[in-house]
């Protein structure tokens, strides 16, 4: 690993100030750590924002849930009023990489870091989210632009992830059996005038599934969307699974997920 | 005194390793020490032209760049091939040099070609990526299979051919499958497996110039044995002023057996520089650098009768050596494999052909059950099939050939001295109610889900020992053991034993068997092991060999300890020795009922006198003191056995493949302490499970790792495995005082071919190859699928 400066700021103005073209916020550093000690990543600056005490925590109300970017997996999953509010999340949370992940990783880290198998931007697309960040409100079908790319701009940092509660939502996930992340997760949510199916894992970056959402829009049914074929040609294929079998698994884990619901 | 040989004693070693005190090789420091890191070829094949160390020998707290051309120089000596193998033509295999830094040739991604030594890691790393390496890619060899029509990567060998070995008769075997009802065949990979040992490989190194000794702390399962190589073969001290400590090491698994090049370039170089130096890998080296397991392509056949009676049977295999012959890499796939793949049954007639190809990978050695596992999944496979294709029950099939009388005489090498197969199928089918299969399945059925069923009978000979046996079969060393028991004048005592514990608890063991042989409490008892300048001499563990081997030289050092503290006792008693006996810890005269404990005799032996009278307790002809030690050198090998049957339930929806049940009988002869046997059992099962369903090595066409972090290379977890249901059977082995049989690999070896058989079943006989991955088996679902809709 490269030396680099570490700071530990406590608001996030300080924070917003330190950063630089040559820095990393970290919160859990389950990505940026690894990164910096393969050698893959190096920064002048290291901000480290855990200390950052607005950044935590965990907001419930009718109609949303709002979870500080420091807030911990193992914290999501283990709360009651999400578990009330929106249940899907909680096990969402709940499987996320193991145990040691869960106690250190972040919702705002999974998010900036937009890995393509992460599993909570399948949940911002699927729960109409807003990422608040330290200048703007970003609705999540805009945050999440490409593989590990986000509408983040530099020193733009997320301070909160508000979802809308849905009347209904499951969250289903084939993990990869390595890492743990997904090969698929599919996370269905059903609003009052809609459904969101959202899939990570599958393509490039997170996305809305058109033709699921809608044929769930006119009819909430696993019958609805039984033997769909779910088009394969922009899905990745690689050694863990071809385009062919993640495009199996996203209308089976549809199917699934609204069973769930 | 109840005997603590058989009984649940918990592991001596929980405290300290539960408890984070391990010692492990990276915990050692050294005063001044500087830190090592390797410079290796980023490509599977390549010239390399040039190597400009300038820049890094400027680059800050750079204490010295080294390269193969310094080490040739020194004429320091490369890694070896342990066995000698003759081909069927009767020539010798075809070994090429293996520098411990590549001077001219790089044959695999992460070979080491050059290695910088700086005051802190992070220099060394800096000092590491400024040696600038001119190469000249070449087009590497990678897939086994094409290997022999490939460009020859090593001169002087020939198609990549390292031998082309045969082990039985091909006459026979043809005239066997002439008189065949049917020939079952099958064509199967054994996929490659990185063994993942939880602690890296590391190595310290501490010369000290004025006595001109190298103290090697390193990652070994072996010390002695690392020690005899590095200086008979790399030159780098004489065994003399060599002392190689392997403290507390994190499991090996067969990747720890080998000297590797770091171990003999930083021993080489700490005496260059006069610097201490510590190496520890990177998990990214460990996968790219240690030796990997298995990795064969095998064509097999069985000549059966329509009744299921074996008559013959056929194995062609390519095996995968990777870059270099290492120690047990050339013996892996012939002698550890060929004569296990006949497996536990009556087979008139058989051979194995093995060719063995060099290709630009990272070598191929040992890895728990090293050869034996691939017999066993040959076999297996066949065998399932067999009974298949021959609608025959398939635990009747086995029961059909194996063997009745013991010893059996096997059809290739072995006379098994022990055993009783049938008893151990039939106690797994009872505890598996393998009869209750047929409504689970229809059960599963019911919920849209298939089941299957496997078995997989085995045998493995291991306590890899008897020297003659082995030499005579190409090995470059004896294989006995060596123990010496320090009775110390106020009664505790030091067993020290040439075999290594890594994981295996020989603390514990060995103390419950030092203590049974003594009379003493076993905490009395310290085990010592790992240290050159400690023990004797030992040829360290692999080849579930430390008991049946080491443990062995240990019971009689102790007996010896009994026999010289009889004489003792009898004199002390002033009785005949044959009326002295021995029991419980005490001496006893038989006539009189006078007694002297075993520790009152220690302490008469080094203290043989008293005051005021003239009188030693020291017979005629003996010395003072209390220490015996022994070299065992069994006349056999052992063969533990067993039958393990397996319970699969897949939904073809994913094609996720779950263990419902999975249950092992093994007979591993006399038990010394059932909960280290279990664990053993377990960790195996988990390993064999983990190559059956989710490990595997791949390396893409130039001959990159693909799979070179946990992010690509699935090692299995809790979660993956059900419980465990275990049992055992036991008929002693007639080799050794104690009847043990050696316990290491047989989960490693049994679990393979029982998974894959359970999954075959499922799938209605489709095969598929290792590992049986979800997407594999959701494919091998759609084609049933379709299958059945036709014979609809």
């Amino acid at each position: 690993m490269k030396s680099f400066n570490y700071h530990a700021p406590k608001d996030v103005k300080d924070a917003s100030k330190l950063a630089s073209s040559n820095s990393a916020f970290l919160a859990g550093g389950m990505t940026t750590i690894p990164s910096l000690k393969l050698g893959l990543a190096t920064y002048k600056d290291i901000i480290d924002i855990k200390n950052i005490k607005k950044l935590s925590g965990i907001k419930v109300s009718g109609k949303s849930v709002t979870i500080g970017a420091t807030t911990k997996h193992a914290e999501v999953a283990s709360s009651k009023e999400v578990q009330k509010a929106i249940p899907a999340l909680v096990k969402l949370a709940g499987n996320i990489g193991d145990a040691q992940v869960r106690n250190r990783g972040t919702i705002g880290g999974s998010i900036s870091n937009n890995d393509p198998s992460a599993c909570y931007p399948s949940a911002c697309m699927a729960l109409n989210a807003v990422i608040h960040t330290n200048s703007r409100k970003i609705p999540a079908a805009k945050f999440f632009t490409g593989m590990f790319e986000t509408a983040l701009k530099k020193g733009e940092l997320v301070e909160a992830v508000e979802f809308q509660v849905p009347e209904k939502a499951d969250y289903q996930k084939h993990p990869n059996p390595a890492s743990r992340y997904a090969i698929i997760g599919v996370f269905v949510a059903k609003h009052k005038k809609e459904v969101n199916v959202a899939v990570t894992g599958a393509k490039s970056c997170v996305y809305i599934d058109k033709d699921l959402s809608k044929k769930l829009s006119s009819s909430f049914s696993s019958s609805a969307i039984e033997g769909m074929k779910v088009d394969d040609s922009e899905m990745n294929s690689d050694m863990h699974a071809s385009s062919e079998y993640r495009a199996n698994l996203v209308s089976l884990y549809a199917k699934k997920a609204v069973e769930a619901c | 005194m109840a005997s603590l040989v058989g009984s649940r004693v918990e592991r001596k070693e929980d405290g300290r390793f539960l408890q984070g005190k391990g010692r492990y090789t990276a915990d050692i420091n050294i005063a001044n020490q500087t830190y090592a890191v390797f410079v290796r070829s980023p490509h599977a094949r390549a010239k390399i032209k040039n190597i400009d160390t300038s820049k890094s020998l400027k680059s800050s707290g750079v204490v010295g760049v080294l390269t193969g051309k310094e080490i040739a120089e020194d004429k320091i000596g490369g890694l070896i091939a342990g066995w000698a193998i003759r081909s069927e033509d009767g020539s010798e295999m075809k070994v090429p040099a293996n520098p411990p830094l590549a001077k001219d040739v790089a044959n695999f991604v992460g070979e080491p070609i050059a290695v910088v030594f700086a005051e802190t890691l992070d220099e060394a790393k800096e000092g590491a990526e400024k040696v600038k390496v001119d190469y000249k890619v070449l087009k590497a060899v990678v897939d086994p299979a094409d290997a022999m029509k490939s460009e020859a990567i090593h001169d002087g060998v020939d198609k990549n051919l390292c031998y082309d070995w045969l082990l039985g008769d091909r006459k026979a075997v043809d005239e066997a499958f002439a008189k065949a009802d049917k020939i079952i065949k099958v064509d199967l990979i054994n996929n490659r497996l990185v063994p993942n040992a939880m602690e890296p490989r590391a190595c310290v190194v501490d010369y000290n110039s004025a006595s001109e000794e190298i103290t090697l702390y390193t990652t070994s399962q072996n010390p002695h044995l690392s020690r005899l190589v590095m200086s008979a073969f790399g030159g780098v001290a004489p065994e003399n002023k060599l002392r190689v400590v392997a403290p507390d090491v994190g499991g090996g698994f067969g990747s720890k057996i080998n000297v590797y090049n770091e171990e003999i370039v930083c021993s080489w170089a700490s005496k260059k520089i006069e610097r201490p130096i510590k190496w520890v890998a990177e998990r990214t080296e460990s996968f790219l650098t240690d030796t990997h397991g298995r990795d064969h392509v095998t064509h097999a056949e069985l000549a059966v009768t329509k009744e299921g009676k074996f008559l013959g049977f056929k194995n062609e295999t390519i095996a995968n050596l990777g870059a270099y012959a290492r120690v047990f890499g050339t013996v892996t796939p012939t002698y550890l494999f060929g004569p296990c793949a006949t497996g536990v049954y009556v087979i008139p007639a058989a051979y194995s052909n093995v060719k063995a190809v060099y290709t630009n990978t990272a070598p191929v050695d040992a890895y728990r059950g090293a050869g034996r596992p691939e017999a066993t999944y040959t076999i297996e496979r066949l065998v399932e099939k067999a009974a298949m294709e021959l609608g025959i029950d398939k635990t009747e099939i086995r029961m059909k050939n194996f063997p009745t009388e013991f010893p059996f005489k096997q059809t290739l090498v072995h006379t098994v001295d022990s055993g009783d197969y049938v008893a151990g199928l039939e106690k797994a089918k009872q505890m598996a109610d393998y009869s209750g299969f047929e409504a689970r399945r229809k059960k599963s059925e019911a919920n849209g889900k298939l089941r299957g069923i496997g078995v997989s009978s085995y045998f493995e000979a291991c306590g890899i020992a008897p020297s003659a046996a082995v030499m005579s079969l190409g090995c470059g060393v004896g294989l006995w053991e060596s123990a010496e028991v320090r009775f110390n004048p106020t009664g505790q005592i030091s067993v020290f034993t040439g075999a290594h514990s890594h994981g295996q608890s020989h603390q514990t063991t060995f103390a419950q068997i030092a203590a049974d042989e003594l009379g003493v409490p076993m905490e009395n008892i310290d085990v010592v092991h790992g240290d050159t300048d400690k023990g004797t001499f030992g040829m360290g563990t692999y080849g579930s060999r430390s008991l049946t081997v080491g443990g062995i030289a240990i019971v009689n050092a102790c007996k010896k300890i009994v026999a010289k503290g009889k004489r003792v006792a009898a004199k002390m008693l002033e009785v005949n020795e044959n009326e002295i006996e021995f029991k419980d810890g005490e001496f006893v005269a038989l006539k009189s009922n006078k007694k002297k404990t075993i520790g009152e005799v220690a302490f008469a032996c080094y203290l043989p006198g008293q005051r005021d009278e003239m009188k030693s307790p020291i017979p005629e002809g003996d010395e003072p003191g209390l220490i015996e030690s022994s070299f065992f050198d069994p006349a056999n090998f052992s063969f533990p056995a067993g039958s393990h049957i397996c319970e699969v339930e897949i939904d073809p929806d994913t094609g996720n493949v779950k263990i419902e049940k999975y249950t092992a009988v093994d007979d591993f002869g006399r038990i010394v302490n059932p909960n280290i046997v279990e664990g053993q059992v377990h960790g195996g099962i988990a390993q064999g499970i983990g190559q059956a369903l989710h490990e595997n090595t791949q390396y893409d066409e130039t001959g990159q790792l693909m799979t070179a972090s946990y992010m690509d290379y699935t090692m299995p977890r809790a979660d993956n495995f059900p419980e465990f249901n275990l049992g055992f059977t036991c008929t002693h082995a007639t080799s050794n005082p104690l009847g043990v049989k050696g316990c290491g690999e047989a989960g490693a070896i049994a679990s393979p071919p029982t998974v894959m058989n359970a999954v075959i079943d499922a799938l209605g006989g489709q095969e598929i190859s290792m590992p049986a991955t979800a997407e594999k088996v959701w494919k091998a679902c759609k084609v049933m699928k379709k299958s059945n809709a036709k014979a609809a």
